[in-house]
């Protein structure tokens, strides 16, 4: 694999505090090499992120960076968003900042139609407290708070993003790092609200506890299962059980907020 | 100052003008009651103007875009009420812990809970105090009047700016719809900081020596905002020294500009026996019995308003305490600033409190009894 661009990632604040075989790399690479393809100017960058494991990522990548509180990624980029609608805003979320405690803001996002781009890192537990159980955990894994495994049915993220009024959404993982880094291109030149959700192995809060191998092993799995959208369109629901679904899932044309907003008080911001 | 005209309005709407005069272009809110006011005014003048009016999902998303709007460099504002401001106050820390500017208004009612929404209260007077976690700087004003409304508004907005310090107005529901006249100037009152120019190409956004400019996001300086505690640059640090520093640095600012933040106002009898501390609409009743005892009666008493009651104006209740017998603290609770005053009378004057919690103002004649009783 080719270096990554230096100019973007701040050197001096590695190494990382991520764990051995943790996937959050691997995805923040793959953001990285799609910022540096989509050709934006670096100064126009923003990178917003919530809090959990993946979020560390904005203090290791060099633009602007916005840390933010626990769930409240999304409507502090909203405001910038509107205040700056210039600006191309990356919004990285682990799977229970975004869908748990920053569920309502994620489901508004998505109404408004806002041109954010969410990168939503799917690891299917809390990991910086330890491993316990999200609205992604599938049903029956186990968590800290979930020992024997949880019995809460789990979000499609995707679907609850287009139902909502999201624009554009996609699959990938961290198993497959050069479509992962296609999709958040196309999701970065998407005008609307994008959503990238990105599988991402966590050996050490999830996987031990579920047998699921060491991070090799899970990544392994997480190629195996997945299959394309043009090759899923030709199989029937018994041949996708337990398969998960990867590319471009939906890609909708609808106004944006911003752009109607400032058109709205007679600015162009086209 | 600028030529003046008058004009009759009601302090939410003072507030929302104000706040306009001194340069918002950013309003994010969620409606509550008895704070609407402020956000329809905004939702109505803000397009005029070019600026952003955004209704958000929740109270908490309102605080959070109000910070990520200031992040790209608007001048912004919040209003709420009571349990709006329970839930403000996670993002109002990190606005504090980050250092980013902000206005936000907080409308008084009844609480606890949702209490009675409609009716006036003194309430949350330590909940803006100490309603985030952690040990934090605050300033709170607390305007008495339509024309206060109006004038500390734009001063919080200025000093946000200046400090890099989140500001709580805090309204209540008496001063919040009541009407009145105020003299509006024919100019701006917006106080321009220095320019975006001039940094120095190792910005420090958290300068040690300083409070640094806040160079918004989008020109070319990649710097780090968190809410965790960071270097100069903004980047997380657990390094015990790194984290007392910091949080001592974002204390002393306060410290350092207390003159321009802590504002007070004396009327009645140069040598008072006996002196009412009040804030809010509270000083309208008091400003009555002084008015009556001292100017007609000449008798020996005053009133000491508080525009800002944190940070605690310590060094004037001091000084007040050493003067007069009888310190008199009406408020519309159960009783909160007085600790303060008992605290900085420091034993030289009897703090005595009165207190009403029914929803009603405190008249005149309640604290014309108290006062009596004493003199
Ligand atoms: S706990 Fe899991 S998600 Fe967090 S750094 Fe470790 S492996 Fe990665």
């Amino acid at each position: 694999m080719e270096q990554l661009t230096q100019d973007f990632l701040r050197t001096k604040k590695l190494p990382h505090i991520w764990c051995p075989g943790c996937g959050n790399g691997i995805v923040t690479a793959a953001l990285v090499r799609a910022i540096e393809r989509t050709g934006f100017d670096q100064k126009d960058v923003v990178i917003v992120s919530g809090i959990g494991c993946s979020s560390r990522a904005a203090g290791y990548l060099n633009f602007n960076t916005l840390h933010t509180t626990h769930g409240r990624a999304l409507a502090f980029a909203t405001g910038l968003k509107m205040a700056r609608p210039e600006l191309k805003l990356f919004v990285i979320m682990g799977d229970g900042d975004c869908s748990a405690i920053g569920g309502n803001h994620f489901i508004h996002s998505a109404r408004r139609n806002i041109d954010l781009n969410a990168i939503v890192v799917n690891n299917h537990i809390y990991g910086m407290t330890g491993g316990q159980h999200s609205p992604l955990t599938p049903t029956g894994k186990k968590a800290t708070t979930a020992p024997g495994g949880t019995l809460e049915p789990a979000f499609d993220l995707l679907k609850l993003a287009r139902g909502a009024g999201a624009t554009f959404g996609a699959k990938g993982n961290a198993a497959q790092p050069r479509q992962l880094e296609q999709l958040i291109i196309r999701a970065a030149n998407h005008k609307g609200f994008s959503v990238v959700e990105a599988l991402s192995p966590c050996p050490i809060a999830y996987g031990r506890r579920n047998k699921l191998g060491g991070a090799v092993d899970m990544l392994r799995e997480m190629k195996e299962k997945s299959i394309s959208v043009e090759r899923a369109a030709n199989m029937d629901e018994a041949e996708l059980e337990d398969r998960t679904i990867n590319g471009v899932l939906f890609s909708d044309d609808a106004p944006e907020y911003a752009e109607a907003y400032y058109r709205s008080i007679g600015k162009d911001i086209g | 100052m600028p030529e003046t005209k008058p004009v009759l309005m009601q302090g939410n709407e003072a507030c929302a003008a104000g706040a306009i005069n001194a340069g918002v272009r950013f309003y994010a809110g969620y409606p509550i009651t008895p704070s609407t006011e402020v956000a329809e005014q905004m939702a109505a003048r803000l397009p005029e103007i070019g600026g952003v009016f955004i209704q958000m999902e929740d109270e908490i998303a309102s605080m959070a875009a109000v910070i990520g709007a200031s992040i790209g460099g608007m001048r912004t504002l919040t209003a709420t009420s009571g349990p709006g401001f329970s839930l403000k106050q996670e993002n109002l820390g990190y606005a504090i812990m980050a250092e980013i500017p902000c206005v936000v208004v907080n409308v008084q009612r009844m609480g606890p809970s949702t209490g009675v929404p409609t009716a006036p209260a003194q309430g949350d007077v330590m909940q803006a105090r100490w309603g985030t976690h952690g040990d934090h700087p605050i300033i709170v004003f607390c305007p008495a009047s339509v024309y206060e409304s109006y004038y500390l508004t734009i001063a919080a907005v200025n000093l946000s700016q200046k400090l890099r310090q989140p500001i709580i107005v805090l309204l209540d529901e008496v001063i919040g719809h009541m009407r009145e006249k105020v003299l509006i100037p024919e100019g701006k009152l917006m106080v321009e900081r220095s320019s975006d120019k001039d940094v120095p190409s190792d910005y420090k956004p958290y300068d040690e020596k300083g409070i640094a400019p806040l160079v918004p996001f989008g020109f070319g300086h990649y710097y780090h905002v968190t809410g965790l505690f960071h270097d100069q640059y903004g980047f997380p640090t657990g390094d015990p020294p790194q984290v007392e520093r910091a949080l001592d640095r974002i204390h002393e600012k306060l410290e350092k500009y207390r003159d321009e933040i802590v504002l007070t106002n004396y009327i009645g009898h140069k040598e008072p026996r006996v002196a009412v501390v009040a804030y809010g609409c509270t000083v309208r009743s008091a400003r009555a019995v002084v008015k009556k005892a001292y100017w007609q009666n000449r008798m020996p008493v005053g009133l000491l308003s508080l525009q800002t009651v944190w940070p605690f104006p310590a060094e004037e209740i001091e000084a007040l305490a050493k003067k007069v017998d009888v310190i008199i603290v009406p408020e519309m609770n159960m009783g909160q600033l007085v600790g303060e005053v008992e605290r900085y009378a420091r034993g030289e004057a009897k703090v005595v409190p009165l207190n009403r919690y029914d929803g009603e103002m405190i008249s005149p004649d309640q604290i014309s009894e108290e006062v009596g009783r004493w003199l």
